[in-house]
């Protein structure tokens, strides 16, 4: 896996591109010069370039992802520690995106340039344009401090019940899944169109099944295979939009520490964190790949 | 000419096609674009003209005038300073247009010349586009946001950061183009007839290039404003006093319980020419690629 | 004379296009009756295909209207009937084969599964007993190792062979009438032949009425025994097979009986007709056919010439030369 390999010196160069001396910047302005050379030595940055490349891909390889500065902690097990909230947000708004903008795109394919295309279209076409921090705030505003449906911020977890769990989840998800659904329903609908359109369907409806059954099994089935290419697009699209909502419902997940790693200047942390990130991506990819073969009999025999 | 089937939308429409259109005059007729591009344009006036429309400091604070809901002296009210909403959302849109454009610009001249230079040199193919694939492992915010942060808070660090976040998506489109029109027979009898390279690729393969690299830097424009608006937001974008619109929200946003008018109008600015881009660009990719038809 | 099974009386179908409208059948009428055989024959562009699509309502809805005549088929009116009738009759009374095999079948279900779709939509089969028709169905067209085959997906098989599942489709239900929209058209010549003589024996097993599609008259005239000729969304002329080669009356038909190369010729002369057929939007005054006939009168472009019946069951929309032929009758 090349991509891994150069993934993994991306994340190292992160660091190197730091303008003047990176152990400065982290060690603070007003540092004692003590200070600084122990971050130095610390960093390994007293180290050659290529040195310090290779203890990075060296430490990588024992699956040592370094420590974090501010946290005491090591990467991975500050990651592993936030990973149930950043995971649950993901999940759950995906969860909602992938019915709902299936949904929408399919009807909006359907009918096409009937009323219902357009009201669908102009609602996807809000997902991908409202910025969705900005949404969460007025979702945040209405829901929770004038309704009190929900919670404001924070995170209960699964293990401490379902509801709780749901209640705390809810609007963070939601607000995450506008612009995902909004993504989804323009690409389903033009894949939608596209198989609508082939002969099979007319086979499918020459045989007297309902419109029902030629639309959710005959297109839909063809239609998914090109929806799943856009599931990793999806779930990067989650993974970087919960950077954003987990700092505007303070959700204690992977992306509010890296932000607040990337505050205090903990770039180990963040450089660890992004390469963990990456590699998550890289997997995402990997199995969408093969569900892409799984479902594609053309694909699969091949 | 085949016969017309079920949903056979292309077919009947290919027979009826009047030939002779002319891009632009389809454009013209074309209901999205007309909306997407009245408004950016709208906008963009707007953001030039900041100054001589309104006669107020942007960052000038008036305490005494602190949080004064929307009313005929302040349209959109004002914020915990005392400053003009309007005059602040005006001035962000300076910011948010030129970094969204600049991004747009940069970001395409560098996917225009790798995706060439991949399509073209075997040699290099595999390198860049692996280096590609990797930049696109990262989630886009969260690699702007690390080179934000690293490159200091900038207005410069902002399109950096966001340039090399959307490169990979660039590159990739102007390769698949590339690889297409190389194959084509009018580029093979250039070939054939003994064209230099430099002169095939500059006369045949990136003009054919162009349209969907065109489609898709609209849709860059949009995304890269709404991420500036994000990583403002987040502290590590475009830094106060310069307001530009997502740190209006993001300094609104304590106070949007009390002083509502703050955040909602950057917002709803930030909406509107984002979605005006994304009707443009799906107006544009019905328009030039015919592979993405299906809109209108 | 009985009524026929199914009567499309004055059919126009129209589609829209970014302009509007644009008339692709007008005024389409013809009959198949009972255990009859009917081929609709014409060049790419005449209109068949979309007389074939209308009897099923397959058009798509968005796109299509049909602002005059009607299908009978039965007691319905299909082109008024409701959706429930329609997909009661749709695979069940009348079941349609169309021309490219490649496509008209879904590549991510197996075989069995689209065969036994249309069974148990019909005929209520699951399960087993589904299953145990499927594989008859599919050596019933021939198709060998059926059993085998029937777990495969459309693109293990060759164009032939999915051809012979699309026929197997068809027939599942015993329909009284098929609809093949140029079943052999995408298909080598001798596996042309097969299909034909697939379609032909089963047509008398089973006893169906066939509306046979297809641009080449010779598979029209080894195979049905009537014949419809259309030209530019229009009926030109209708007879019984033989009539229609004993004496052809539109010069149209004329043209394609002598583009037929004929079996016994030493050196098989193909003749063509000159110029090409107008699309759906170009104005012709009078007759659709003037600008290509070589028998063309002033008179042709005046006015629209209407369908006469010249007798013996042919019929044909060219007045200047029924009025020849009826002369040298009379």
């Amino acid at each position: 896996m090349p991509v891994i390999l150069i993934i993994s010196i991306l994340a190292f160069l992160l660091l190197s591109l730091l303008p003047g001396d990176p152990a400065m910047i982290i060690a603070g302005e007003q540092a004692s010069p003590a200070a600084i050379e122990q971050v130095r030595r610390q960093l390994g940055l007293d180290r050659s370039f290529l040195e310090q490349l290779g203890i990075w891909l060296f430490n990588l390889a024992r699956g040592n992802f370094g420590s974090s500065l501010i946290l005491n902690q090591s990467v991975l097990s500050a990651v592993g520690e936030r990973l149930p909230v950043t995971l649950s947000l993901a999940a759950l708004s995906i969860g909602f995106t992938i019915p709902v903008g299936v949904f929408l795109g399919s009807l909006a394919a359907y009918y096409r340039r009937t009323w219902i295309d357009s009201a669908v279209m102009t609602v996807a076409l809000l997902g991908v344009s409202i910025p969705a921090f900005w949404i969460a705030i007025l979702g945040v505003i209405l829901f929770s401090v004038q309704l009190g449906w929900v919670p404001s911020s924070g995170f209960a977890p699964i293990s401490q019940g379902l509801g709780g769990w749901f209640a705390s989840m809810a609007l963070p998800a939601l607000t995450l899944s506008l612009f995902q659904i909004g993504f989804l329903a323009r690409m389903t609908r033009s894949a939608m169109l596209d198989v609508l359109s082939q002969d099979y369907i007319r086979t499918a409806r020459a045989k007297g099944l309902s419109e029902w059954r030629t639309v959710g099994k005959h297109a839909l089935r063809n239609a998914l295979i090109l929806i799943i290419t856009a599931t990793g697009i999806l779930l990067s699209a989650a993974i970087g939009g919960s950077v954003i909502i987990e700092q505007v419902f303070a959700l204690p997940g992977i992306g509010r520490m890296v932000v607040q790693a990337i505050m205090a200047r903990d770039y180990p942390l963040v450089q660890g964190t992004m390469l963990i990130l990456g590699f998550t991506f890289v997997m995402i990819n990997l199995i969408v790949d093969i569900l892409y073969t799984l479902a594609d009999p053309r694909v699969r025999h091949d | 000419m085949t016969d017309v089937g079920i949903g056979t939308r292309a077919t009947a429409a290919a027979i009826a096609a009047p030939r002779g259109y002319g891009t632009l005059r389809r454009l013209l007729r074309h209901r999205s674009f007309l909306i997407g591009f009245t408004i950016i344009a709208l906008l963009a006036i707007l953001a030039v003209l900041a100054p001589l429309i309104t006669p107020i400091d942007p960052s000038a604070m008036r305490v005494r005038l602190r949080f004064r809901p929307p009313q005929a002296a302040f349209w959109f009210g004002t914020d915990q300073f005392g400053r003009d909403v309007f005059t602040r959302v005006l001035y962000g849109a300076r910011i948010s247009l030129f970094v969204g454009f600049a991004v747009c610009v940069v970001s395409g001249l560098c996917s225009a010349v790798l995706g060439v230079i991949a399509a073209q040199l075997r040699r290099l193919d595999s390198a860049i586009m692996r280096l590609m694939d990797a930049l696109m492992s990262f989630p886009a915010i969260l690699l702007a946001l690390g080179i934000a942060a690293a490159l200091g808070p900038r207005v410069s660090s902002v399109i950096i950061a966001l340039t090399v976040a959307y490169i990979p998506a660039g590159v990739r489109i102007v390769r698949a183009a590339a690889l297409t029109v190389r194959e084509m027979d009018f580029v093979q009898a250039a070939q054939v007839s003994g064209a230099s390279s430099l002169r095939i690729v500059l006369r045949h393969i990136l003009p054919n290039c162009l349209s969907p690299l065109l489609v898709h830097l609209t849709f860059i424009f949009a995304y890269a404003m709404l991420a500036e608006a994000a990583l403002s937001f987040l502290g590590v974008g475009i830094q106060p006093p310069i307001a530009s619109w997502g740190n209006i929200i993001a300094e609104g946003r304590d106070y949007a319980t009390q002083a509502w008018w703050v955040m909602l109008f950057p917002g709803i600015a930030i909406s509107l020419a984002a979605l005006s881009l994304n009707l443009l660009g799906d107006a544009l990719g019905d328009m030039l690629d015919p592979r993405l038809k299906g809109g209108e | 004379m009985a009524a026929p099974l199914l009567s499309i009386r004055n059919l126009t179908v129209q589609f829209r296009v970014d302009t509007g409208w644009v008339t692709a059948i007008d005024d389409v009428s013809l009959d198949v009756g009972a255990g009859d055989c009917v081929g609709v024959v014409g060049e790419s562009g005449s209109g068949k295909s979309v007389t074939a699509l209308s009897v099923l309502q397959l058009h798509d809805r968005v796109s299509t209207r049909m602002p005059s005549g009607s299908i009978l088929y039965q007691d319905d009116d299909l082109l008024r009937a409701k959706g429930s009738t329609m997909r009661r009759i749709r695979g069940s009374e009348i079941a349609m084969i169309f021309q490219d095999p490649m496509s008209s079948l879904n590549p991510v279900l197996t075989i069995a599964d689209q065969i036994s779709e249309t069974l148990r939509q019909h005929q209520g089969l699951t399960g087993a007993a589904a299953r145990r028709r499927v594989v008859e169905l599919l050596g019933l067209v021939r198709i060998p190792d059926a059993a085998r085959r029937a777990d495969d997906y459309p693109h293990r098989l060759s164009g032939g062979m999915r051809q012979r599942v699309m026929i197997a489709m068809a027939i599942a239900c015993k329909p009284r009438l098929l609809i093949a929209d140029e079943p052999t058209t995408a298909l080598d010549v001798t596996i042309q032949a097969q299909i034909l003589e697939l379609l032909r024996d089963l047509r008398r097993e089973l006893g169906m009425s066939v509306m046979l599609i297809s641009h080449d008259l010779g598979v029209i005239a080894e195979f049905a025994q009537r014949v419809v000729v259309m030209y530019a969304g229009r009926v030109v002329e209708a007879a019984p097979v033989t009539q229609l080669f004993r004496r052809p009356v539109h010069p149209y038909t004329m043209g394609l009986i002598a583009a037929v190369p004929a079996l016994d010729s030493e050196a098989p002369r193909l003749t063509t007709i000159a110029g090409r057929i107008p699309g759906p939007q170009e104005i012709i005054p009078g007759c659709r056919f003037s600008p290509r006939c070589a028998l063309v009168q002033p008179s042709c472009l005046d006015e629209p010439p209407s369908m006469q019946t010249v007798g013996d069951g042919q019929s044909a929309r060219c007045p200047p030369r029924i009025q020849v032929l009826g002369v040298r009758h009379g």
